[in-house]
């Protein structure tokens, strides 16, 4: 996993996936960019959330789950036997649909990837608490109280915990399940508010199911339909100007 | 519209005429049910503390605190309870040190490791294992790991505390193994996903997430297995003797709480005699202890009950 000044983060190339029989993912081709918000959309069982599983290979914690085709990260294959995918998934944070601290202290979530990966240094640990959860924008609300249970948190800061958790790793894509269902539109909107700050350093991939939410966040959104990536393009376009009339029609809120 | 005016009338009907007699005792009767367990333990306290207190106007509370222990002696029974609280307190801790490690183990590998079928299997058996009488685990102490320990230690005694103490280790390594994977099971998968998320390999996400989450209810299958051992009375019976002499040595015979109320229950300590109330003063003992534990078990798991 060399060349980081690639445009190009992911290549998905004829990317199937199957549970047992069913198939989930049909021969999904896109690409993601280097600092750019990619949303991902469609309606519930579409394979939003097993295709962003397949990008960082959490998929494959589920036995029956099958894939064939190629993902290029960075321009190596991920399904490649040489490829870690423990370190892959330092490069590839993920936050999820419920925010999910550990029952920890929000130092130790925080600290959590670092010290896994043999961090020991008090000093580089430190500083990476500070950067992190001031990237989360946490750091003022929760710098007196840092060894506190995670779980004293309200939704939206354990959300924001756990992207500075995933951050502490300095990972190079962060990819999103849906991170602001589970949230009160406050909440929500800090967030978004923080996804548009985070894209300058990192390249986020999220799933959402408010199509008012990829509008206002991402560069990119990529419109999936029972397994099918049926467009994909600037959010503008998908938004104002879908080549797909079944687009069309889910943002217009005809179906899904 | 005819007919759900129809139902809707029988029902109201059925309503009115129904006898609320049934309704009214059915509840009485199950209360009553339940408070025959409770009403029963009552009367075994009870029975232990008024039998118990006879003891203790014959025999003084220093003596009984002492280490000797010669209940038999015709002209001058004593009745110190040293010797058998530390032939219960180091057979238990003998059978822990078995338990803990391999019942702990097991559950990890039962909860994180094991495919479905690997555990569909394994479960069953442990069960089995958990169902065997202790009659059978005391022979097995006295006649097949004794003689094998014996090998490895020359001067270990016919009867020894060691073999017992880790056959009932071997013992309650089901319970412990259960209760424990039962507390790892509980753990949201979401707070695996999140470790895996962070490059976690599976030991790391077993050992720092999944067994920190459910420490409470680790612990408590500690000490409940720990309560088992220092009631555990078969084995202890068969394969740790009699002796009654205070020693720490664990090759040698000693004999448990429960051992002791065997031996007298099964021997001739007539109705009166101060044997045979020392019976329900280390019964009372005995109760205590595993009355401590079992409440230490409750508060260690609603105290460090992880909230996620
Ligand atoms: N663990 C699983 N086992 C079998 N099928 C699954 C599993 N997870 C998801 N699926 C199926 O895959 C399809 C896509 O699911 P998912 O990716 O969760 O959709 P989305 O996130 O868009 O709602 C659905 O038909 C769903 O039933
Ligand atoms: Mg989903």
């Amino acid at each position: 996993m060399t060349n980081y000044e690639n445009k190009v983060v992911y290549d998905v190339r004829d990317l199937n996936l199957w549970y047992g029989n069913d198939q989930a993912l049909k021969n999904i081709n896109l690409k993601i960019n280097k600092n750019e918000v990619t949303a991902i959309i469609g309606p519930s069982g579409c394979g939003k959330s097993t295709f962003i599983k397949t990008l960082n290979r959490m998929i494959e914690n589920i036995p029956s789950v099958r894939t064939t085709g190629q993902i290029l990260y960075h321009g190596l294959n991920i399904f490649d036997k040489s490829i870690k995918v423990e370190e892959l998934r330092t490069r590839v944070g993920m936050v999820f649909q419920k925010p999910n601290p550990f029952p920890k202290s929000i130092y130790e979530n925080v600290l959590y990837g670092p010290k896994i990966h043999g961090i020991k240094d008090k000093n580089v640990l430190q500083e990476v608490l500070e950067t992190s959860l001031k990237s989360a924008a946490l750091w003022d609300e929760v710098k007196d109280r840092l060894h506190d249970n995670a779980y004293g948190l309200s939704g939206g800061q354990q959300q924001r915990l756990c992207i500075a958790r995933c951050l502490a790793v300095q990972p190079d894509v962060i990819l999103m399940d849906e991170p602001t269902s589970a949230l009160d539109p406050i909440a929500t909107a800090k967030i978004e508010e923080l996804i548009d700050s985070l894209k300058s350093d990192y390249s986020i991939s999220i799933v959402t199911h408010s199509m008012q939410q990829a509008g206002r966040i991402s560069d990119k959104t990529a419109f999936f339909l029972m397994g099918d990536l049926i467009e994909f393009d600037q959010t503008e376009v998908i938004f104002s100007n879908p080549r797909d009339k079944r687009t069309e029609d889910y943002i217009t809120g005809r179906f899904g | 519209m005819e007919k759900d005016m129809n139902v809707r009338s029988l029902i109201r009907d059925n309503i009115s005429k129904r006898k609320n007699s049934i309704d009214k005792l059915m509840p009485k009767f199950f209360f009553l049910m339940a408070s025959v367990s409770i009403i029963t333990t009552i009367g075994i306290v009870m029975t232990l503390i008024t039998d118990a207190i006879k003891f203790f106007e014959k025999v003084s509370f220093a003596q009984f605190f002492s280490a000797d222990l010669a209940p038999l002696n015709a002209n001058n029974p004593t009745f110190g309870i040293l010797p058998l609280i530390t032939g219960t307190v180091l057979s238990s801790l003998i059978a822990m040190m078995v338990a803990i490690p391999v019942g702990l183990t097991a559950a990890m590998y039962l909860s994180e490791f094991a495919t479905e079928g690997t555990r569909r299997v394994i479960k069953p058996i442990m069960e089995v294992l958990a169902g065997i009488p202790t009659i059978v685990y005391g022979f097995f102490a006295y006649s097949f790991v004794t003689p094998l320990l014996m090998e490895l230690i020359p001067s270990l005694e016919a009867k020894n505390v060691l073999s017992p103490g880790i056959v009932m280790g071997i013992m309650i390594i089901p319970m412990v193994a259960s209760l424990s994977e039962d507390a790892m099971n509980a753990v949201p998968n979401a707070m695996r996903e999140g470790a895996y998320g962070l490059g976690s390999t599976k030991l790391e996400v077993t050992i720092k997430v999944v067994l920190p989450a459910a420490i409470s209810g680790i612990m408590a299958s500690f000490v409940l297995a720990i309560s088992r051992a220092i009631g555990e009375t078969m084995i202890v019976a068969i394969a740790s003797g009699s002796s009654k002499n205070l020693t720490f040595d664990i090759t040698k015979s000693m004999q448990t709480m429960t051992g002791y109320i065997v031996e007298f229950t099964s021997g001739d300590a007539g109705s009166g005699t101060t044997g045979y109330y020392s019976l329900y003063a280390v019964g009372l003992l005995l109760f205590i202890f595993t009355l401590v534990m079992n409440l230490i078990a409750q508060y260690i798991s609603r105290k460090y009950r992880e909230e996620y």
